[in-house]
């Protein structure tokens, strides 16, 4: 078997000098490089292990919460912070793999992991994001899981995360640090469509790593809710996930966030249904014309068209739940 | 046992499975847990095309990796002896020639010294196909099945007469392909002992079977192979054949002169090791306005593999299952390129009754007619495909005791109209039936006189525990404790016993076990003489007599009454659903299951069989889906992150009942099986479920949320 170097890195500048030569990788929980490695995806050179550098905290700031990359899923989604400032996170954490992924899985690699697209996973398929200019087998194969918005000709594959969903709801900002110093993305910017390179999944240039999570306060702990909808009630990924968050006054909405998951190539933000919320009373109508709007541009494939409703759907079920409508 | 303390929804009643702690433990050795010396390991290349034939196989860059032993194909592979009598239709003869026959087919295998190396360098591997156009998809080419061997077609009465009820249900169903999917991969370690003496380590469900099949294989003698499969982490019908990983291992061994471990792969159980298989259904029923069913016409098509014609003849059912003077059935097989399906727990009956149970609950709502009211008017008081006598059924005290319990009076009369929290409230029941068999088995009992009684059969326990219902018979019949019993399995050296399959174990090795015992203790009674009590203090009766042991080898098997009744085993599942309105995500609130099967002799592990059964039915019914890409007529799912099974949270409180009223025609015991009732009908009780929550009828399974978003439409 192809051998390996595994190093512990003790220092951030550590690994920013090892993930400076080709062929390297961080590997912090390992819940998805290990599979990408086992099914022969990947072949790195060298893995330089991050978990005993000192970023596992969940701290308060002058303007919200930090996270630390290496705060731990499970930790995360049980944190009292976290619970009383953005219950919507642990919801969506909690919506998110097994105990036992959970209890490994970090905040940083949560945001790295890859599409569970089957073609991306089969050796013997055509893939675009694993092989550049194989084809994508799913655009005319099995395509239940698949995006159905922001997709391109090259790839219709996902982002599987539940965490991003409401991280990308909730305006956090990613902090990353490379050899120039540090810089913060919008989360909502940090994963990206695939367009002609379906082989990236994000901004973060190859010399740099993910360090935190910034998320703004707000007042959307009392009105926020994940739903999930997926093909058994744990262990699944999403077919639709709904991250929405409302700030209420009487029956009015003040605020709107709404994500989505299992729809696009990245957490699935939908602007245009948040400002339409905006001012609007709790009713279920209003969720619905949300929706709607929600789902312009959406497009299906031979296998998921069942999404054109099962999004809508899950939208006002969604804001049914956080509203209290339901 | 009373009914009261046997169906208490707490009970635990029952002695616990006798090697549940080696199994919890660790301590219970499984095929790939046994590392003789001198192991090497084998790793198996899958042709990537679906049909067509090896062009090349270039292994050098393999054979020259750190460890590798050899590379073995139809290139090289050894003659093997028992290929040249196969028939024409048989399981797939490995390394034979250059044929590719389904996406996933084995054409090398690489043995080295350790796993990873073997894994490794048989990624060095390089074959060259030559493609032809491959048919993997049933559905678009239906027209194109044929009649099975047997069972094809069977005739009562007018086949059309439903056509011209007053009321009818014409419908369609398709039952995807599932695969076993135990817990335990495939596995078998292989050692040749001389050129002619062979001992495997495998996974199976009968060590006699696959002893047989071996020596046949490899031009050996029966007896010089020995298999050991003691423990078996599941199988549900998997390990019924011997595969051709089985072989293949065998073949390395003796090519590279070591012994040689080969396990599957995950994804390798999908492809190599049978499924049930992807079948279509279409029934029509007609009924007379007070219910009498006027006629049943079932026609099932399920698809098999080019090289074997499996027939599961899932339209059966609708023959056996209800009074009725018009019965047409129809079973139809379909060659894909794919590889060959085998019996899967409840076989053809799970398939048959999803259709029929499903099409009896649309008749019922037509009729306006309660579901278990419908079935009580069709209740068959004589076995409506010979009309000959039941051996036992108690089936009309299990609806009534499965509508107790689950409250179906409380149900809502018209779908769609009960809420709980927002979410739809169905219920919906089944009927599920399979044959009641028993086998030829005999068992060799030895009373020690430490006091201990051995008990030796070559039955393989796959899961169900075994052992347990056995040392319980034993200790009943002999008047000793159960810790004083041991009962030996899984070893072709013991007595012949049938495959675990088929739901027969209890009542025709459990009879064999009371037989020996009463054998046994005849010969104590000869040994005492006149007026010994007919349970003495065994161990003092052998020193009295300075006899170190005393032991019987006793046979049994079925008699006359095979001829005179029809035997069967019975289920009802009810179940209590809740449906979200929006995304139409189903939740199984409520399962209560109850057997007919005769008298329960070991309730607790029974209990577990049903739980099972419930469990797996669950899964039917909502996730389970073998999915190929047609174009490439390769799995796209086979693996457990992408073929669901249910989770703990998938799952409610199951109830578990049991009539336990003994059938004496059928064994000593009274005692039929459960593991396929306990499936059978549990698919097309949560789709009726899912029809009294919604309205909407689901005739293609799992019932995904896919399937129900959408149906009474957003606004």
């Amino acid at each position: 078997m192809k051998q390996f170097q595994y190093q512990r890195a003790s220092t951030q500048q550590g690994v920013l000098e090892a993930i400076s030569k080709p062929g390297t990788k961080i590997i912090a929980g390992g819940t998805n490089l290990v599979d990408h490695m086992k099914h022969g995806l990947i072949a790195p050179d060298k893995l330089v292990d991050i978990t005993h550098l000192p970023l596992k905290g969940i701290t308060p700031t002058k303007t919200g919460l930090h996270l630390g990359t290496l705060a731990l899923n499970s930790v995360v989604s049980e944190d009292a912070l976290v619970l009383q400032k953005q219950p919507l996170l642990s919801m969506a954490l909690k919506a998110g793999a097994s105990p036992q992924l959970r209890n490994m899985a970090t905040v940083g690699g949560n945001m790295m992991q890859r599409t569970r697209c089957t073609y991306f996973y089969d050796t013997t398929m055509p893939c675009n994001k694993r092989e550049p200019g194989t084809g994508c087998g799913a655009m005319e194969g099995y395509n239940r899981m698949h995006a159905i918005f922001g997709a391109s000709a090259q790839c219709i594959a996902v982002h599987p995360s539940d965490m991003c969903v409401a991280l990308a709801a909730l305006d956090a900002t990613v902090i990353v640090v490379g050899k120039k110093g540090q810089r913060h993305i919008p989360f909502t910017e940090f994963h990206r469509l695939p367009d002609d390179h379906p082989e990236l999944d994000n901004h973060l240039a190859k010399d740099e790593m993910i360090i935190g999570v910034d998320i703004p306060d707000n007042n959307f702990a009392k009105n926020s809710y994940y739903l999930k909808v997926r093909d058994r009630q744990s262990y699944a990924f999403a077919l639709v996930s709904v991250a929405a968050a409302l700030d209420l006054s009487g029956g009015t909405i003040k605020k709107a966030r709404l994500a989505m998951g299992g729809v696009a190539h990245k957490p699935w933000r939908l602007f245009e249904a948040e400002k339409f919320m905006e001012g609007k009373s709790v009713t279920e109508e209003t969720f619905k014309q949300a929706a709607q709007i929600a789902l312009q541009g959406a497009k299906a494939y031979e296998y998921n068209a069942f999404k054109l409703k099962l999004a809508p759907a899950s939208i006002v079920e969604a804001l049914k739940q956080a509203s209290g409508l339901a | 046992m009373n009914k009261r303390t046997l169906n208490h929804p707490k009970s635990t009643t029952g002695t616990s499975r006798v090697d549940g702690r080696l199994k919890v433990t660790g301590g219970a050795k499984y095929a790939a847990e046994f590392n003789v010396k001198g192991l090497a390991y084998g790793v198996l290349v899958g042709a990537t095309i679906a049909k067509g034939s090896i062009r090349s196989i270039d292994s050098k860059k393999a054979e020259n990796a750190p460890g590798v032993l050899a590379v073995i194909s139809h290139l090289n592979c050894p003659k093997i002896p028992g290929y040249a009598a196969e028939p024409a239709k048989a399981p797939i003869k490995i390394f034979y020639d250059d044929k590719v026959l389904y996406n996933g087919h084995a054409v090398a295998l690489l043995i080295a010294d350790t796993f990873e190396r073997a894994q490794y360098a048989a990624s060095l591997i390089k074959v060259e196909y030559n493609a032809q156009k491959h048919i993997t998809s049933l559905k678009d080419n239906l027209g194109s099945a044929v009649a099975p061997p047997s069972d094809a077609e069977f005739k009562k009465g007018n086949p059309d007469a439903w056509q011209s009820a007053p009321f009818k249900v014409e419908q369609e169903y398709i039952l995807p392909s599932e695969v076993h999917n135990p817990m335990e991969l495939h596995a078998i370690v292989a050692r040749w002992d001389a050129p002619d003496k062979l001992t495997v380590w495998d996974k199976t469900q009968g060590v006699k079977d696959t002893q047989s099949n071996l020596a046949r294989i490899f031009g050996i003698p029966v007896e010089n192979v020995q298999v050991h499969s003691k423990y078996v982490g599941g199988a549900f019908g998997s390990a019924l054949q011997v595969w051709q990983h089985e072989v293949a291992a065998i073949i390395g061994a003796k090519v590279v002169k070591r012994p040689v471990k080969l396990m599957l792969t995950r994804a390798d159980m999908f492809t190599s090791v049978g499924y049930r298989p992807l079948t279509w259904q279409k029934i029509g029923i007609g009924a007379a306005a007070d219910g009498k069913l006027v006629g049943i016409s079932h026609w099932a098509t399920g698809q098999t593999s080019t090289y074997e014609d499996f027939a599961e003849s899932p339209a059966d059912v609708s023959r056996q299952l209800y009074a009725c003077a018009n019965l047409y059935t129809n079973n139809k097989i379909l060659s894909l390129d794919v590889g060959s399906p085998i019996w899967m727990r409840g076989p053809g009956y799970a398939t048959g009754t999803f259709a029929l149970e499903s099409a009896m609950d649309e008749l019922s709502y037509q009729l306006n007619i309660d579901p278990v009211e419908l079935r009580l008017i069709n209740y068959a008081e004589t076995d409506p495909e010979t009309g000959k006598p039941y051996s036992g059924k108690s089936l009309r005290e299990a609806y009534k005791m499965g509508a107790e319990n689950i409250g179906w009076h409380s149900r809502p009369k018209k779908p769609g109209s009960m809420t709980e929290d927002g979410w739809l409230v169905g219920y919906g029941m089944s009927t599920g039936m399979f044959q009641a068999d028993r086998e030829p088995a005999t068992v060799k009992a030895t009373m020690n006189d430490d006091g201990s009684l051995i008990l030796q059969t070559a039955v393989s326990d796959i899961g169900p525990g075994t052992a347990t219902p056995m040392v319980l018979i034993a200790s009943e019949t002999m008047g000793i404790p159960i810790e004083n019993i041991r009962f030996d399995l899984g070893d072709s050296a013991y007595p012949n016993a049938p495959q675990q399959g088929g739901s027969t174990i209890v009542s025709s090795v459990g009879s064999a076990v009371y037989l020996a015992c009463i054998a046994l203790k005849e010969k104590f009674q000869q040994l005492i003489g006149n007026g010994g009590t007919d349970k003495p203090d065994y161990a003092a009766v052998l020193k009295q007599h300075n006899l170190v042991k005393l032991e019987v080898v006793t046979d049994s098997k079925a008699g006359t009454e095979v001829d005179k009744y029809v035997m069967y085993s019975w289920s009802v599942h009810f179940i209590k659903v809740l449906v979200n309105p929006l995304t139409g995500v189903v939740k199984v609130d409520k399962a209560t299951c109850v057997a007919d099967s005769g008298r329960i002799i070991s309730p607790k592990t029974a209990r577990s069989q049903i739980i099972g059964g419930a469990i797996m039915g669950i899964g039917m019914a909502l996730m389970e889906e073998t999915v190929i890409d047609h174009r490439y007529g390769k799995v796209m799912n086979a693996s457990f992150g992408d073929y669901h099974v249910p989770v703990q949270a998938d799952i409610p409180q199951i109830e578990a009942l049991f009539v336990n009223e003994p059938d004496l025609n059928i064994n000593p015991l009274g005692a039929k099986g459960m593991g396929e009732i306990s499936l059978i009908g549990m698919a097309a009780a949560v789709a009726n479920a899912v029809y009294n929550a919604t309205g909407k009828r689901v005739t293609e399974l799992p019932i995904t949320p896919d399937k129900l978003v959408g149906w009474g439409e957003l606004s």
